[in-house]
């Protein structure tokens, strides 16, 4: 199990060809109190990059790209009543849905651990 | 507010820095069609005041005003009592000089009667939520049909033939303007089956009216049915509010949406305009409804307050991928309309509808009687359309002439429709037996 993060702030833990999407703690400190998520629907294919969710909080609305192309096998439905779950623990139960990947080779595109780390650190 | 004239030099120094050479130059988008050549009404450039009150007094005396005789004209805009009262209160300067509330410490009253509106909007159409308003009922309808294509993410909005033709062009206009195909379905006086057999797996929503353009109260609940079944959404129209009072409301007719004009409750002709839209959803849709929100809170001191509310559905948050372009709302003629209704109550709105439903029942039984007057719309509230054995505009013209302003000829809503023998006519709680009478006979003396 393997977990990979986005220069949009976005993390991806991989197990096989399902990998589990959510926002890293980084995002969510930055966008505050999260009032809303969308989350998106199972059977909902994306390409690497494509509008896949979005996460309101009381001061903005911002969208969360698909970092990787697949297909939502789920979406998190607890976070409808609990979106103060992304706040919380975003890089646990904070998470997004879940998705079948269409091709793992686009994973290598990504940072690890330590480069996130290191990218954070210089904005 | 002072006024800061422009000095010919002012205006060619910024169209200089524009690169522009001359103010027409901004207008280009408007077609060479629509663009005034020459003086507005010949009136001419420079004029004394007292000429010119002279000549303006005199236009204005071309005018019949609507309450100046029997007046049965509908479809869209309906003359209704406004209650001095209504004027009292939107005339208040605090009222009536305030802008949009988007300060909740300084707008709670503004806020609050927003609030009120919202929720006279959401009980008369029976559904869970309703916004601020929106323009007029005709935009109102478009955005309906934008809201269900973002929901059911389909293309595809298909148009009763009983909808007002106004609305069924606005919404054709948003739609295939931002690449949606509209289906508009044929005319039709009654069209209640023919909406629920057209709905397939493609549709993002139909949109009926009922009373329709023709007056016809219409049982929307098998189309609610037939778009639910196939995953659309139910868009339920109404162009006159006061018919929330008597006929079955969208919300339990299995509407997803409800929009229409709320002119009808605290507000005159005025011409036709401004207006207000009325827009109302299902809970489920709350987060895709276009306009402005206003809700319910509690301030830092646990004491009520209101305030805008879900503004991430907005264009000044979510720029492009807003709800809607729109960033206001109809506000004092939505104020106008929330006097009225609180001085109505549901009770009174419930009165109110009698009279106008008792009105037209007492104006379809006078013209019945006049030999070949043919009443079309099979069950109406207070409009409805009949057929003559003259042509439409010929009859209204010489009701004219008899003081009588009879309805709106057909072939004027519905150019194409072949139905140049037939008039909409409504009457309202201030018809009275005179005006009737006076329609009756003079319609009996031209046919």
């Amino acid at each position: 199990m393997t977990t990979y993060y986005t220069e949009d702030h976005e993390w991806i833990t991989v197990e096989g060809d399902i990998a589990t999407v959510g926002i890293t703690k980084y995002a969510a400190d930055q966008l505050g109190d999260v009032v809303f998520v969308e989350v998106p629907e199972s059977g909902a294919s994306f390409g690497k990059g494509d509008d896949m969710a979005v996460v309101e909080s009381v001061k903005a609305a911002s969208d969360v790209y698909a970092p990787v192309a697949g297909e939502v096998t789920e979406g998190n439905g607890a976070l409808a009543d609990a979106p103060e779950t992304v706040n919380e623990d975003p890089e646990g139960a904070g998470w997004f849905c879940k998705m079948k990947l269409s091709d793992s080779g686009e994973l290598a595109s990504l940072m690890n651990a330590d480069a996130y780390k290191a990218f954070c650190d210089g904005l | 507010m002072r006024y800061l004239p422009l000095t010919p030099e002012d205006r060619a120094d910024m169209l200089g820095t524009i690169g522009a050479n001359s103010v027409d130059d901004f207008f280009t988008d408007v077609p060479e069609s629509a663009r005034l050549s020459g003086t507005i009404a010949g009136l001419p450039d420079h004029q004394g005041e007292l000429a010119v009150e002279r000549h303006m007094t005199n236009l204005a005396a071309k005018n019949r005003s609507a309450s100046s005789g029997p007046f049965f004209v509908g479809a869209g805009a309906y003359k209704h009592h406004v209650p001095a009262t209504v004027d009292m209160v939107i005339q208040r300067s605090e009222f009536l000089t305030t802008y949009t509330p988007y300060q909740p410490e300084i707008a709670q009253g503004t806020l609050q009667t927003l609030f009120e509106f919202q929720t006279q909007v959401a009980a008369m159409t029976a559904m869970d939520v309703a916004n601020a308003s929106m323009y007029d009922g005709s935009t109102a309808c478009a955005e309906a049909a934008i809201m269900a294509t973002r929901v059911t993410r389909r293309k595809k909005v298909i148009l009763s033939g009983g909808l007002h033709p106004h609305y069924a062009a606005a919404t054709k206009m948003v739609c295939e303007a931002q690449g949606f195909e509209v289906v508009q379905l044929p005319v039709a006086v009654d069209d209640e089956n023919v909406l629920a057999d057209a709905v397939d797996d493609k549709t993002a929503c139909v949109i009926g009216q009922s009373p329709n353009i023709f007056g016809t109260v219409t049982d929307l609940s098998k189309s609610a049915d037939a778009a639910h079944d196939k995953g659309a959404l139910l868009v339920s129209v109404f162009t006159e509010a006061v018919s929330l009072g008597l006929v079955t409301p969208p919300g339990e007719m299995g509407a997803d949406i409800a929009v229409g004009e709320g002119q009808s409750i605290g507000n005159g002709l005025n011409f036709g305009g401004p207006y207000v839209g009325l827009f109302a959803c299902t809970q489920k849709l709350v987060r895709q409804m276009p306009g402005r929100l206003c809700g319910e809170t509690v301030d830092a001191n646990g004491d009520r307050g209101f305030v805008l509310t879900l503004s991430t559905r907005e264009q000044h948050i979510r720029r492009d991928k807003a709800t809607s372009n729109i960033c206001t709302n109809s506000g004092l003629c939505a104020l106008a309309f929330t006097a009225h209704m609180t001085l109505l109550g549901g009770k009174g709105l419930e009165q109110l509808a009698l009279l106008n439903h008792e009105a037209a029942c007492d104006l379809a039984d006078a013209l019945e009687a006049v030999p070949g007057v043919e009443i079309l719309t099979p069950r109406f509230f207070n409009e409805f359309a009949f057929r003559t054995p003259m042509d439409a505009e010929a009859v209204l013209a010489m009701l004219d002439e008899a003081g009588v302003v009879g309805g709106v000829r057909a072939s004027r809503l519905f150019p194409d429709g072949h139905m140049g023998d037939v008039i909409v006519c409504a009457a309202t709680e201030c018809t009275t037996a005179e005006d009737i009478a006076a329609y009756a006979a003079a319609l009996k003396e031209i046919i």
